[in-house]
């Protein structure tokens, strides 16, 4: 099934960019966790998620990642390289965090649970796209904290060109 | 199409909320730090997205996911700014070795 090939993928592409030290394959194994994560929200029935998926992370999020490893390391020596530290105090949390959750998420017996039994149906019926349902809810519902995510992105795009701008050139 | 089981988007999920909580505790550059994160954000959003199927109304978890989008996306920008001045300050994006000066 096409589900467990993305979930393969984003699984062994996100363990690799833990695992190597190159920071660039690391950058282009999250490429490809982020590419498989948006397949499977296609086959969530969430279009309109995969397709901003798609552009903010893919488009934005990891181009901004591959400018920083550009600029902030030296080809020349190692420092293209990362380092590691707390190897096995942090692979110990993480591992402990990991079958925690795995362990609680197994003993869930979710098909109990009163909503999503309501849901057992095909709560989408007809209608596959979301696009229109989300643009609704955005300008109804949600207006107000879309408006407030808008002023965070001026607010985030000033701060951070102010952050940036190299303060001995300018005038 | 059937339906894919919801334990195992949600094993999904905690897989990789492990494997960025794994980059953020072991890596000592900043950048790779950040990547962690924008990896915990994606298993949330996985998250999110999977319970959203089971949303009578539809569309709360998505519209969170969207949110959560938007700001991972402001938060980035702002972080790797900052990286940036750290980097020109100090000469190095090693969180190890950047210490405070007098």
């Amino acid at each position: 099934m096409l589900f467990y090939l993305f979930a393969a993928l984003a699984t062994i592409s996100g363990a690799y960019m833990v695992l190597t030290r190159n920071l660039l394959y690391a950058a282009f194994a999250l490429l490809l966790t982020l590419l498989s994560i948006a397949g499977i929200f296609v086959m969530l029935f969430a279009d309109f998620v995969a397709v901003v998926q798609l552009m903010v992370y893919v488009g934005g999020v990891l181009v901004l990642i591959l400018f920083g490893i550009m600029l902030s390391t030296r080809v020349k020596d190692k420092s293209v390289m990362s380092q590691n530290v707390n190897k096995s105090w942090g692979s110990m949390v993480a591992g402990v965090v990991l079958v925690g959750l795995c362990y609680t998420i197994l003993q869930t017996d979710y098909a109990t649970l009163p909503w999503i039994e309501a849901a057992s149906t095909d709560v989408l019926g007809e209608q596959k796209s979301t696009v229109q349902a989300i643009g609704v809810k955005l300008m109804t519902d949600v207006v107000l904290p879309f408006e407030i995510a808008s002023l965070l992105l001026l607010i985030a795009l000033m701060g951070s060109a102010y952050i940036a701008t190299d303060k001995q050139t300018k005038l | 199409m059937d339906r894919i089981p919801l334990e195992h988007l949600l094993l999904l999920g905690a897989v990789l909320f492990s494997l960025g909580l794994w980059a953020v505790l072991t890596k000592r550059h900043a950048v790779v730090v950040l990547m962690g994160i924008e990896l915990i954000f994606n298993a949330a959003n996985l998250n999110l997205v999977a319970f959203s199927r089971y949303d009578p109304q539809l569309m709360q978890g998505q519209l969170f996911a969207l949110f959560v989008m938007v700001i991972a996306a402001a938060e980035s920008a702002v972080a790797l700014a900052i990286v940036l001045r750290v980097y020109q300050h100090f000469k190095t994006a090693n969180l190890n070795q950047i210490v405070g000066e007098e």
